[in-house]
Protein backbone atom coordinates (compact mmCIF):
# COMPACT_ATOMS: atom_id res chain seq x y z
CA UNK A 1 0.00 0.00 0.00
CA UNK A 2 1.81 3.50 -0.87
CA UNK A 3 1.19 6.13 1.46
CA UNK A 4 0.95 9.45 1.14
CA UNK A 5 4.23 10.65 2.63
CA UNK A 6 6.52 12.57 0.00
CA UNK A 7 9.96 11.06 -0.60
CA UNK A 8 12.65 12.53 1.76
CA UNK A 9 16.03 13.34 0.12
CA UNK A 10 18.55 14.89 1.38
CA UNK A 11 19.72 18.08 0.22
CA UNK A 12 22.72 18.17 -1.44
CA UNK A 13 25.85 19.14 -0.05
CA UNK A 14 24.48 18.41 3.31
CA UNK A 15 26.60 16.16 5.56
CA UNK A 16 25.93 12.33 5.55
CA UNK A 17 23.71 11.28 8.93
CA UNK A 18 26.26 8.60 10.23
CA UNK A 19 30.03 8.41 9.67
CA UNK A 20 29.31 4.72 8.89
CA UNK A 21 28.08 6.19 5.24
CA UNK A 22 31.11 8.36 4.24
CA UNK A 23 31.94 7.08 1.01
CA UNK A 24 35.53 7.97 1.70
CA UNK A 25 36.68 10.05 -1.75
CA UNK A 26 35.48 13.69 0.46
CA UNK A 27 32.16 13.83 -1.24
CA UNK A 28 29.28 13.94 1.27
CA UNK A 29 27.03 11.10 0.53
CA UNK A 30 23.31 11.27 -1.15
CA UNK A 31 20.03 9.51 0.82
CA UNK A 32 17.12 8.75 -0.45
CA UNK A 33 14.62 6.73 2.16
CA UNK A 34 11.22 5.36 0.57
CA UNK A 35 9.76 2.88 -0.46
CA UNK A 36 9.54 0.84 -4.02
CA UNK A 37 6.37 1.61 -4.43
CA UNK A 38 6.55 5.46 -3.71
CA UNK A 39 9.51 5.40 -5.78
CA UNK A 40 8.12 3.92 -9.09
CA UNK A 41 5.40 6.12 -9.02
CA UNK A 42 7.32 9.03 -8.76
CA UNK A 43 9.16 7.55 -11.86
CA UNK A 44 6.34 7.03 -13.49
CA UNK A 45 4.21 10.58 -13.29
CA UNK A 46 7.41 12.20 -14.16
CA UNK A 47 8.08 10.27 -17.32
CA UNK A 48 4.82 9.76 -18.92
CA UNK A 49 5.50 8.82 -22.57
CA UNK A 50 2.05 10.34 -24.47
CA UNK A 51 0.39 8.93 -27.72
CA UNK A 52 -1.15 11.25 -30.19
CA UNK A 53 -4.67 10.78 -31.03
CA UNK A 54 -5.33 13.63 -32.60
CA UNK A 55 -8.60 13.52 -34.82
CA UNK A 56 -9.48 17.62 -34.80
CA UNK A 57 -8.88 20.72 -33.66
CA UNK A 58 -7.11 19.72 -30.34
CA UNK A 59 -4.59 18.20 -31.76
CA UNK A 60 -3.80 21.65 -33.13
CA UNK A 61 -3.32 22.44 -29.26
CA UNK A 62 -1.35 19.24 -28.61
CA UNK A 63 1.24 20.48 -31.16
CA UNK A 64 1.35 23.19 -29.08
CA UNK A 65 1.98 21.71 -26.23
CA UNK A 66 4.35 19.82 -26.99
CA UNK A 67 6.52 22.73 -28.93
CA UNK A 68 8.99 24.95 -27.75
CA UNK A 69 6.52 27.69 -26.20
CA UNK A 70 4.51 25.79 -23.53
CA UNK A 71 7.15 22.96 -23.57
CA UNK A 72 5.90 19.83 -21.96
CA UNK A 73 9.40 18.64 -21.96
CA UNK A 74 9.03 20.86 -18.57
CA UNK A 75 7.01 18.12 -17.43
CA UNK A 76 9.10 15.26 -18.25
CA UNK A 77 6.24 14.28 -20.83
CA UNK A 78 7.91 15.35 -24.03
CA UNK A 79 8.49 11.51 -25.78
CA UNK A 80 5.98 11.62 -28.10
CA UNK A 81 5.45 8.11 -29.12
CA UNK A 82 3.93 7.09 -32.76
CA UNK A 83 3.35 3.57 -31.54
CA UNK A 84 1.14 2.36 -28.64
CA UNK A 85 3.77 -0.59 -27.59
CA UNK A 86 5.79 2.68 -26.43
CA UNK A 87 3.20 4.87 -24.93
CA UNK A 88 1.90 4.68 -21.37
CA UNK A 89 -0.40 8.13 -21.64
CA UNK A 90 -3.06 7.97 -24.38
CA UNK A 91 -4.19 11.81 -24.76
CA UNK A 92 -7.25 11.27 -27.29
CA UNK A 93 -7.71 14.79 -28.93
CA UNK A 94 -10.55 15.06 -30.68
CA UNK A 95 -14.15 13.86 -32.51
CA UNK A 96 -13.97 10.23 -31.99
CA UNK A 97 -16.90 8.90 -34.27
CA UNK A 98 -18.42 5.80 -33.86
CA UNK A 99 -16.73 4.40 -37.16
CA UNK A 100 -13.62 5.06 -35.31
CA UNK A 101 -14.57 3.51 -31.88
CA UNK A 102 -12.67 -0.23 -32.47
CA UNK A 103 -9.91 1.47 -33.88
CA UNK A 104 -9.38 3.37 -30.69
CA UNK A 105 -9.98 0.91 -28.79
CA UNK A 106 -7.32 -1.40 -30.37
CA UNK A 107 -5.14 1.32 -29.94
CA UNK A 108 -5.67 1.41 -26.48
CA UNK A 109 -5.29 -2.77 -25.52
CA UNK A 110 -2.26 -2.31 -27.71
CA UNK A 111 -0.55 0.10 -25.16
CA UNK A 112 0.82 -1.71 -22.02
CA UNK A 113 0.06 -1.58 -18.43
CA UNK A 114 0.26 0.48 -17.00
CA UNK A 115 -1.85 3.38 -18.83
CA UNK A 116 -3.75 6.25 -18.46
CA UNK A 117 -6.34 8.39 -20.92
CA UNK A 118 -6.87 11.98 -21.45
CA UNK A 119 -9.83 13.17 -22.95
CA UNK A 120 -9.12 15.94 -24.32
CA UNK A 121 -12.04 18.93 -25.50
CA UNK A 122 -15.48 18.60 -25.77
CA UNK A 123 -15.54 16.45 -28.40
CA UNK A 124 -13.67 13.18 -26.72
CA UNK A 125 -15.49 13.68 -23.27
CA UNK A 126 -18.72 13.96 -24.05
CA UNK A 127 -19.01 14.34 -28.21
CA UNK A 128 -19.96 18.00 -27.78
CA UNK A 129 -21.66 19.83 -29.99
CA UNK A 130 -22.18 16.37 -32.02
CA UNK A 131 -25.09 15.47 -30.72
CA UNK A 132 -25.78 13.31 -34.10
CA UNK A 133 -25.74 10.45 -35.56
CA UNK A 134 -22.44 9.28 -36.19
CA UNK A 135 -20.27 10.89 -33.25
CA UNK A 136 -19.71 8.71 -29.59
CA UNK A 137 -20.89 10.96 -26.62
CA UNK A 138 -17.70 10.07 -24.67
CA UNK A 139 -14.87 8.23 -25.18
CA UNK A 140 -15.66 6.74 -22.05
CA UNK A 141 -18.29 4.85 -23.81
CA UNK A 142 -15.38 2.47 -24.94
CA UNK A 143 -12.11 3.08 -23.20
CA UNK A 144 -12.17 4.34 -19.24
CA UNK A 145 -10.72 7.83 -18.87
CA UNK A 146 -8.39 9.09 -16.53
CA UNK A 147 -8.53 13.03 -17.02
CA UNK A 148 -10.72 14.82 -19.21
CA UNK A 149 -9.70 18.59 -20.25
CA UNK A 150 -12.80 20.83 -21.18
CA UNK A 151 -13.17 23.27 -23.63
CA UNK A 152 -13.22 23.34 -27.63
CA UNK A 153 -10.72 23.29 -28.15
CA UNK A 154 -9.15 23.27 -24.14
CA UNK A 155 -6.09 25.95 -24.48
CA UNK A 156 -2.21 24.51 -23.81
CA UNK A 157 -2.62 25.56 -20.15
CA UNK A 158 -5.65 23.52 -19.91
CA UNK A 159 -4.06 20.25 -21.60
CA UNK A 160 -0.76 21.29 -19.44
CA UNK A 161 -3.42 21.54 -16.22
CA UNK A 162 -4.82 18.16 -16.64
CA UNK A 163 -1.52 16.07 -17.62
CA UNK A 164 -0.16 17.91 -13.97
CA UNK A 165 -3.19 16.73 -12.64
CA UNK A 166 -2.50 13.03 -13.89
CA UNK A 167 0.98 13.62 -12.92
CA UNK A 168 -0.36 14.18 -9.35
CA UNK A 169 -2.28 11.32 -8.66
CA UNK A 170 0.18 8.70 -10.63
CA UNK A 171 2.88 10.00 -7.67
CA UNK A 172 -0.07 9.39 -4.82
CA UNK A 173 -1.03 6.28 -6.40
CA UNK A 174 -4.56 6.76 -6.86
CA UNK A 175 -4.76 6.27 -10.68
CA UNK A 176 -7.29 3.27 -11.98
CA UNK A 177 -4.77 0.85 -12.78
CA UNK A 178 -2.21 1.31 -9.91
CA UNK A 179 -5.36 0.45 -7.61
CA UNK A 180 -5.96 -2.41 -9.48
CA UNK A 181 -2.40 -3.65 -9.11
CA UNK A 182 -2.62 -3.16 -5.29
CA UNK A 183 -6.13 -5.10 -5.33
CA UNK A 184 -5.08 -7.82 -7.26
CA UNK A 185 -1.64 -8.04 -5.07
CA UNK A 186 -3.64 -7.61 -2.38
CA UNK A 187 -5.71 -10.93 -3.25
CA UNK A 188 -3.10 -12.54 -4.41
CA UNK A 189 -1.44 -12.27 -0.52
CA UNK A 190 -4.49 -13.33 0.63
CA UNK A 191 -4.56 -16.60 -1.43
CA UNK A 192 -1.46 -17.22 -0.73
CA UNK A 193 -1.84 -17.28 2.96
CA UNK A 194 -4.77 -20.07 2.43
CA UNK A 195 -2.48 -21.78 0.80
CA UNK A 196 0.39 -21.33 3.60
CA UNK A 197 -2.03 -22.39 6.03
CA UNK A 198 -3.68 -25.43 3.94
CA UNK A 199 0.46 -26.43 3.79
CA UNK A 200 1.26 -25.91 7.02
CA UNK A 201 -1.83 -28.13 8.40
CA UNK A 202 -0.65 -30.64 6.18
CA UNK A 203 2.84 -31.05 7.56
CA UNK A 204 1.20 -30.86 11.10
CA UNK A 205 -0.66 -33.63 10.35
CA UNK A 206 2.23 -35.74 8.73
CA UNK A 207 4.67 -35.28 11.74
CA UNK A 208 1.64 -36.57 14.12
CA UNK B 1 -24.19 25.68 -83.43
CA UNK B 2 -23.54 29.78 -84.10
CA UNK B 3 -22.22 32.34 -81.63
CA UNK B 4 -24.98 33.88 -81.20
CA UNK B 5 -26.99 31.38 -79.47
CA UNK B 6 -23.98 30.23 -77.14
CA UNK B 7 -24.28 34.18 -76.04
CA UNK B 8 -27.72 34.06 -75.25
CA UNK B 9 -27.47 30.68 -73.53
CA UNK B 10 -24.94 32.32 -71.33
CA UNK B 11 -26.65 36.13 -71.56
CA UNK B 12 -29.80 34.04 -70.04
CA UNK B 13 -27.59 32.19 -67.23
CA UNK B 14 -26.08 35.70 -65.89
CA UNK B 15 -29.05 37.86 -65.82
CA UNK B 16 -30.81 36.50 -62.60
CA UNK B 17 -33.47 39.32 -62.17
CA UNK B 18 -34.27 39.31 -66.30
CA UNK B 19 -34.48 36.13 -66.32
CA UNK B 20 -38.39 36.49 -67.23
CA UNK B 21 -37.86 39.02 -69.80
CA UNK B 22 -35.19 37.12 -71.58
CA UNK B 23 -35.46 34.60 -74.24
CA UNK B 24 -35.57 30.76 -73.37
CA UNK B 25 -32.39 29.32 -72.31
CA UNK B 26 -30.39 27.27 -75.10
CA UNK B 27 -30.58 24.29 -72.44
CA UNK B 28 -34.82 24.37 -72.10
CA UNK B 29 -35.42 24.79 -75.57
CA UNK B 30 -33.55 21.48 -76.77
CA UNK B 31 -34.32 19.51 -74.04
CA UNK B 32 -37.93 20.15 -74.44
CA UNK B 33 -37.18 19.71 -78.27
CA UNK B 34 -35.91 16.31 -77.31
CA UNK B 35 -37.75 15.08 -75.16
CA UNK B 36 -41.46 16.20 -75.32
CA UNK B 37 -43.02 15.18 -72.13
CA UNK B 38 -40.48 14.17 -70.12
CA UNK B 39 -39.69 17.78 -69.20
CA UNK B 40 -42.09 19.02 -66.84
CA UNK B 41 -41.24 22.27 -66.22
CA UNK B 42 -37.76 24.61 -66.18
CA UNK B 43 -37.70 27.43 -64.29
CA UNK B 44 -34.71 30.37 -63.33
CA UNK B 45 -33.14 31.68 -60.03
CA UNK B 46 -30.42 33.80 -59.18
CA UNK B 47 -29.13 32.45 -62.93
CA UNK B 48 -29.42 29.19 -62.54
CA UNK B 49 -31.53 27.36 -64.86
CA UNK B 50 -33.24 24.36 -62.88
CA UNK B 51 -34.95 21.83 -65.24
CA UNK B 52 -37.81 19.36 -63.60
CA UNK B 53 -37.62 15.75 -64.92
CA UNK B 54 -39.49 12.66 -65.15
CA UNK B 55 -38.33 10.19 -63.28
CA UNK B 56 -38.21 7.79 -66.37
CA UNK B 57 -36.10 10.14 -68.51
CA UNK B 58 -34.09 11.08 -66.45
CA UNK B 59 -30.73 9.11 -67.96
CA UNK B 60 -31.74 9.85 -71.52
CA UNK B 61 -32.23 13.59 -70.18
CA UNK B 62 -28.54 13.61 -68.57
CA UNK B 63 -27.26 12.03 -71.62
CA UNK B 64 -28.93 14.49 -73.97
CA UNK B 65 -27.39 17.38 -72.04
CA UNK B 66 -24.00 15.48 -71.95
CA UNK B 67 -23.66 14.74 -75.47
CA UNK B 68 -25.94 17.59 -77.52
CA UNK B 69 -23.39 19.10 -79.41
CA UNK B 70 -24.70 22.21 -78.51
CA UNK B 71 -25.16 21.85 -74.48
CA UNK B 72 -22.11 19.69 -73.57
CA UNK B 73 -22.36 19.04 -69.81
CA UNK B 74 -19.32 17.24 -69.32
CA UNK B 75 -19.21 17.63 -65.64
CA UNK B 76 -21.24 16.57 -62.94
CA UNK B 77 -20.47 18.53 -59.84
CA UNK B 78 -22.76 17.38 -57.44
CA UNK B 79 -25.82 15.14 -56.88
CA UNK B 80 -27.78 16.25 -54.08
CA UNK B 81 -30.80 14.58 -52.32
CA UNK B 82 -33.52 16.72 -50.73
CA UNK B 83 -35.79 15.10 -48.14
CA UNK B 84 -39.44 17.26 -48.38
CA UNK B 85 -41.26 14.87 -45.10
CA UNK B 86 -44.74 15.78 -45.54
CA UNK B 87 -44.67 16.53 -49.10
CA UNK B 88 -45.55 13.89 -51.58
CA UNK B 89 -43.87 13.45 -53.79
CA UNK B 90 -41.34 12.94 -50.33
CA UNK B 91 -37.69 12.91 -51.86
CA UNK B 92 -36.08 14.69 -54.50
CA UNK B 93 -32.65 14.21 -56.20
CA UNK B 94 -30.66 17.44 -58.07
CA UNK B 95 -28.07 17.13 -60.31
CA UNK B 96 -25.63 20.14 -60.72
CA UNK B 97 -24.38 19.87 -64.29
CA UNK B 98 -21.66 22.09 -66.17
CA UNK B 99 -20.16 22.90 -69.13
CA UNK B 100 -16.20 23.25 -69.60
CA UNK B 101 -16.81 23.95 -73.11
CA UNK B 102 -19.49 26.97 -73.19
CA UNK B 103 -19.51 27.55 -69.00
CA UNK B 104 -23.19 27.28 -68.35
CA UNK B 105 -24.98 25.33 -65.69
CA UNK B 106 -28.18 23.39 -65.47
CA UNK B 107 -29.73 21.45 -62.31
CA UNK B 108 -31.80 18.50 -63.32
CA UNK B 109 -34.32 18.04 -60.55
CA UNK B 110 -36.68 14.55 -60.62
CA UNK B 111 -39.32 13.67 -57.92
CA UNK B 112 -38.54 10.51 -55.97
CA UNK B 113 -42.02 8.71 -54.36
CA UNK B 114 -41.10 7.80 -50.59
CA UNK B 115 -42.41 4.12 -51.14
CA UNK B 116 -40.04 3.34 -53.61
CA UNK B 117 -37.40 5.50 -53.66
CA UNK B 118 -35.69 4.66 -56.59
CA UNK B 119 -33.56 5.89 -59.76
CA UNK B 120 -31.66 5.26 -62.66
CA UNK B 121 -28.24 5.37 -61.77
CA UNK B 122 -25.75 7.65 -63.86
CA UNK B 123 -22.57 6.01 -63.51
CA UNK B 124 -22.41 5.39 -67.30
CA UNK B 125 -22.42 8.64 -68.10
CA UNK B 126 -20.40 10.37 -65.57
CA UNK B 127 -17.98 7.95 -63.28
CA UNK B 128 -18.21 11.18 -60.42
CA UNK B 129 -21.53 9.44 -60.08
CA UNK B 130 -20.07 6.51 -58.30
CA UNK B 131 -19.55 8.31 -54.63
CA UNK B 132 -22.37 10.69 -55.11
CA UNK B 133 -25.26 7.96 -55.51
CA UNK B 134 -23.32 5.89 -52.81
CA UNK B 135 -23.58 8.74 -50.44
CA UNK B 136 -27.23 9.46 -51.20
CA UNK B 137 -28.14 5.67 -50.78
CA UNK B 138 -26.07 6.23 -47.48
CA UNK B 139 -27.67 8.98 -45.81
CA UNK B 140 -30.87 9.49 -47.73
CA UNK B 141 -31.93 5.98 -48.62
CA UNK B 142 -32.01 6.27 -52.55
CA UNK B 143 -31.19 3.47 -54.43
CA UNK B 144 -29.93 3.78 -57.80
CA UNK B 145 -30.61 0.80 -60.59
CA UNK B 146 -27.39 0.09 -62.33
CA UNK B 147 -25.32 1.38 -59.58
CA UNK B 148 -22.10 -1.70 -60.00
CA UNK B 149 -21.30 -1.32 -55.52
CA UNK B 150 -24.65 0.27 -54.03
CA UNK B 151 -22.78 0.43 -50.63
CA UNK B 152 -22.80 2.83 -47.53
CA UNK B 153 -19.81 5.16 -47.78
CA UNK B 154 -19.66 7.58 -45.21
CA UNK B 155 -21.44 5.60 -42.10
CA UNK B 156 -19.92 2.16 -40.78
CA UNK B 157 -20.48 -1.24 -42.20
CA UNK B 158 -22.69 -1.92 -39.08
CA UNK B 159 -25.30 0.83 -39.27
CA UNK B 160 -28.80 1.10 -39.23
CA UNK B 161 -31.71 3.24 -41.30
CA UNK B 162 -30.39 6.58 -43.25
CA UNK B 163 -29.56 9.27 -41.20
CA UNK B 164 -30.35 12.35 -43.15
CA UNK B 165 -33.66 11.64 -43.41
CA UNK B 166 -35.99 14.19 -41.55
CA UNK B 167 -37.83 11.34 -39.41
CA UNK B 168 -34.61 10.13 -37.99
CA UNK B 169 -33.94 10.93 -34.23
CA UNK B 170 -30.90 12.61 -34.27
CA UNK B 171 -29.97 10.41 -31.02
CA UNK B 172 -30.30 7.81 -33.04
CA UNK B 173 -26.90 5.76 -32.79
CA UNK B 174 -25.18 2.52 -34.00
CA UNK B 175 -22.09 1.29 -32.19
CA UNK B 176 -19.79 -0.38 -34.46
CA UNK B 177 -18.61 -3.89 -32.72
CA UNK B 178 -15.35 -4.52 -35.02
CA UNK B 179 -13.25 -2.78 -37.93
CA UNK B 180 -14.09 -3.71 -41.44
CA UNK B 181 -12.05 -4.06 -44.42
CA UNK B 182 -13.43 -1.64 -46.83
CA UNK B 183 -11.90 -3.22 -50.00
CA UNK B 184 -12.77 -7.32 -49.56
CA UNK B 185 -15.67 -7.17 -46.71
CA UNK B 186 -19.56 -7.36 -47.78
CA UNK B 187 -20.89 -4.02 -46.40
CA UNK B 188 -24.50 -3.17 -45.84
CA UNK B 189 -25.31 -2.51 -49.25
CA UNK B 190 -28.96 -1.68 -50.77
CA UNK B 191 -31.84 -4.48 -51.35
CA UNK B 192 -31.47 -5.77 -54.71
CA UNK B 193 -34.10 -4.13 -57.69
CA UNK B 194 -37.76 -5.08 -56.76
CA UNK B 195 -37.12 -5.55 -53.21
CA UNK B 196 -38.97 -4.32 -50.87
CA UNK B 197 -37.61 -0.70 -49.63
CA UNK B 198 -36.00 -0.50 -46.46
Amino acid sequence: MAGNQPIAITPLGQAPPSKGGATGNGMPMQWLTTRVDDFVNWARGNSLWPLTYGTACCGIEVMSVISSHYDLARFGAEVIRFSPRQADLLIVAGTVVDKLGPVLKTVYQQMPDPKWVVAMGACAASGGFYRAYHVMQGIDEIIPVDVYVPGCPPTPEGLIYGILELKKRIERGETRPQIATREWAARNAAREATREATREAVRESVRV
Amino acid sequence: MSDSEVKSGLEAAGEADEAAALPEPVTARLLKAELGTAVIGTSMAFGDLAIQIRREALVSAARQCRDHPELQYDYLMDVGAVDHLGRTPRFEMVYNLYSLRFRHRVRLHVQIPEEDPTVDSLIDLWSAADWFEREAWDLMGIRFRGHPRLVRILTHAEFVGHALRKDYHPAERHRLSRTYDLFTEDQAGAPPDGASSG
